[in-house]
């Protein structure tokens, strides 16, 4: 029985892969749950709490896109994927959107078949060394030994920023960001890196954060965001534009507090179309009016997400840094409602 | 002449010595260790650097142990009561056990269903390990599997009993054509099976939620729970399979020892982990998007396929060991091929494959934790994914890792004494 089961499955499964690519916001629908695929665990962008509830920075765009479409921003079936599984449950349709602190390559974006839909953390690689190693810039690193995780992007960056400097070092292999701070604190790598932003974080469960030190060089781009299948620009669509209504509601002075009193109408017609009391947004997309008002009030806007989970005032302790809005000097620039 | 004698000697003793302790040094701890901690320079030398590593070791970690803290809501607060003295945080413990144990996504109020599928476990397989338990405990062990998936996935009590239902048909027919011809009792039994799976699962889709537990996905397993459900399923599947395969690859019959020499060296040839990966990343892109075939399922048939290769070749080594004469004298008596093996060569060899198969066992049921890889929370998944990317806990090391060493070095070391205790009960004497 298995085997025929087997063949049948392939059978079907040749046949379908074409139909199902499309109409992801429908099977979202039906299903009446979103499968959303984070990191099995990154400090301040997704991890469970005691009770088994996640919370994070990405898994609010999660939340957020469950609240646009489900108008419930707990109907999320988190999937936990690690970097060597994570492109592998996107592309099987196993999980219908993926935001975990992933970068927008050319190669993911256009080899992968994925689509990046946005831009949710500006980060870069860089370095963090023990204080009393006395290095003060990356490229007196000649000959250092390496903390580094497999699978990403980092991993290439490093090898790219060595060959051009000309100088040489030992990598030392890791597969998650829990594993390397014991190796980096024990002294088998004499730098880590990382994402600034996880260098941060990991710095900030030191005992003595103070006798490490993140060098000034930062040595790639890495904007991380979420992405979808290729294929299915309705669905697509849709999570871009939730992304876009946080970062826009910031930019507006829309927050979670005030949002239902601003969705009565305001002088602001922008405003007005974007919480869905003037035009009809929603309905191009296939989503009810209040569609970025349920978005917003998952978690708060971009800046509430941030200042929540990895802002100055959480252990994390990030600066806005280019994950300011344009307006205050940074790269959050969302495309405008109308 | 004695006279003489008497006066010639100045003092004869009349009376007998009190008895006298042995010297210090021939007698209890001192003589022991004179003996056996410093019977030589060099032996002496060995005893003093041991006696100084372990006052290292436990002047270092008696401390932390004694000093922990235990209550605490997050690592920093443990550094601030700590205030710099050594104590380690196992606060993390008492907060976050029940993810270590039962994963993240277990409801929390049916934590009681996988202890008491626990226990029955342990009920179940007294019988199969002790031969002096109540044969009728067997009955029990026979329905455990349901019992235990109903306990644990929940869901209406019909699938399990749908489950049972189609080897009871099975085995009823089997018996009834059993004497006719063994291959048709056989093939009967499967068609018979099937077909009341197949009428059963409308009765399952019909009756959902009739004595029905809180269903509880595959996905939402976790912890030392996911270890244990996959060590004990993998174990005790491999090794029926894995006789089979070892008895097929004895076989006369070509087709039959060539599929098992294939299968046991292709997936010897293969690691663990590549399989699993298979069973994860591949199979999804096979099967069609939104078909479900369990993720826990995939990765026990891998791990069973893994183990029944290594439990099939450790098998053989006890069927070559056992002497030719034995073979012949199963023949002589008349015994054909399935009484011979059932009663004269299994039980010798079995009994000389038992400390590798538990080695297998051992080593298989450690080698649950490589499903963390793909990014299942099993235990050390827990530790590696969620618990260090908590906020709280991101740091805390040694107390999280000392855990988990502790539970699997409490349940393989149970099964390794087991494996010796077996072995002495079944010791024939062929001095």
């Amino acid at each position: 029985m298995k085997k025929s089961v087997l063949l049948g499955t392939l059978a079907v499964a040749a046949l379908s892969a074409g139909a199902a690519a499309a109409a992801t916001l429908d099977d979202v629908k039906a299903r009446g749950k979103l499968n959303c695929g984070v990191t099995t665990g990154l400090v301040g962008f997704a991890a469970p709490d005691a009770n088994g509830n996640w919370d994070g920075f990405d898994v609010g765009v999660c939340r957020a896109v469950a609240a646009a479409v489900l108008g419930d921003p707990m109907a999320v079936e988190f999937v936990p994927t690690t970097g060597k599984t994570r492109f592998t449950a996107l592309a099987s349709g196993e999980i219908d959107m993926l935001a975990r602190n992933t970068t927008w390559t050319f190669s993911r974006d256009v080899d992968l078949k994925f689509e990046f839909v946005g831009v949710n953390y500006y980060d870069g690689q860089g370095f963090m060394v023990p204080k009393e190693l006395g290095v003060s810039s990356a490229k007196e690193l000649d000959g250092a030994t390496v903390c580094i995780q497999t699978g990403t992007t980092t991993e290439l960056n490093l090898a790219d920023f060595f060959r051009i400097n000309n100088i040489s070092y030992e990598p030392v292999p890791i597969e998650t960001n829990a594993e390397a701070q014991p190796l980096y604190l024990e002294g088998a790598c004499d730098v880590y890196t990382t994402d600034a932003s996880g260098l941060a974080a990991t710095r900030a469960a030191f005992e003595d954060p103070s006798a490490h030190i993140i060098l000034p060089e930062i040595i790639s781009k890495e904007p991380l965001g979420p992405l979808v299948r290729h294929g299915d620009s309705e669905w697509g669509d849709v999570v871009r534009w939730t992304l876009n209504a946080l970062i826009a509601a910031e930019e507006y002075g829309v927050t979670s507090a005030n949002v239902e009193e601003l969705s009565a109408g305001t002088d602001n017609p922008e405003i007005n179309r974007l919480l869905g009391s003037a035009g009809n947004l929603g309905e191009m997309m296939g989503l009810e009016a209040d569609w970025a008002k349920k978005a917003i009030m998952a978690g708060g806007n971009y800046g509430e997400l941030f200042a929540k989970n990895i802002g100055e005032s959480t252990p994390i302790g990030l600066a806005r840094g280019l994950n300011a809005q344009w307006t205050d000097g940074g790269l959050l620039y969302s495309p405008p409602f109308r | 002449m004695s006279d003489t004698h008497a006066h010639a000697v100045a003092y004869v003793r009349d009376t007998m010595l009190p008895q006298q302790p042995p010297p210090a040094s021939e007698a209890g701890a001192v003589k022991w260790m004179r003996e056996n901690l410093f019977s030589g320079w060099f032996n002496t030398i060995l005893t003093l650097v041991a006696v100084y590593i372990i006052f290292r070791l436990l002047s270092g970690s008696l401390p932390w142990f004694l000093g922990g803290i235990w209550n605490a809501d997050s690592l920093a607060t443990c550094r601030e009561v700590l205030d710099g003295a050594t104590g380690g945080c196992f606060a993390v413990l008492t907060e976050r056990w029940n993810q270590l144990l039962f994963g993240v996504a277990y409801p929390n109020d049916q934590y009681w269903r996988p202890t008491l599928a626990f226990v029955l476990l342990l009920v179940a397989v007294a019988p199969v390990l002790y031969p002096k338990a109540p044969r009728k405990m067997l009955i029990f062990t026979g329905l455990y599997p349901f019992v235990g998936f109903w306990l644990i996935w929940g869901g209406t009590i019909f699938a399990p009993l749908v489950g049972l239902l189609g080897f009871v048909v099975g085995y009823l027919l089997f018996k009834q054509v059993e004497r006719q011809s063994f291959a048709g009792g056989a093939a009967l039994a499967v068609v018979g099976a099937l077909v009341t799976w197949w009428a059963g699962g409308f009765l399952v889709g019909a009756a959902e939620g009739v004595i029905a537990l809180e269903p509880v996905p595959s996905r939402d397993l976790g912890g030392f729970m996911l270890n244990l459900i996959l060590g004990t399923v993998c174990i005790s599947l491999s090794l029926p399979i894995g006789i089979l395969l070892a008895l097929g690859r004895q076989s006369d019959l070509p087709i039959v020892k060539w599929i098992c020499v294939v299968f046991i060296e292709f997936i010897r040839g293969v690691p663990l982990i590549t399989l699993l990966f298979v069973a994860n990343v591949v199979l999804a892109y096979f099967l069609p998007p939104g078909t479900n075939f369990d993720l826990v399922l995939r990765v026990i048939i891998m791990i069973t396929m893994f183990a029944s290769a290594y439990i099939a070749e450790v098998i053989r080594g006890g069927l070559a060991a056992l002497p030719r004469g034995q073979y012949e004298a199963a023949d002589s008596l008349g015994l054909d091929y399935g009484q011979s093996m059932r009663l004269i060569i299994l039980p010798q060899a079995l009994k000389i494959s038992i400390p590798g198969i538990v080695n297998v066992a051992v080593g298989l049921f450690k080698d649950t934790t490589l499903v963390s890889v793909i990014s299942m929370f099993d235990m050390v998944g827990m530790i590696r994914g969620p618990i260090l990317a908590s906020t709280e806990w991101n740091g805390v090391y040694w107390e999280l890792w000392s855990f988990a060493i502790l539970l699997f070095f409490v349940v393989c070391y149970s099964i390794s004494q087991y494996s010796q205790w077996l072995e002495r009960q079944l010791q024939r004497d062929h001095r």
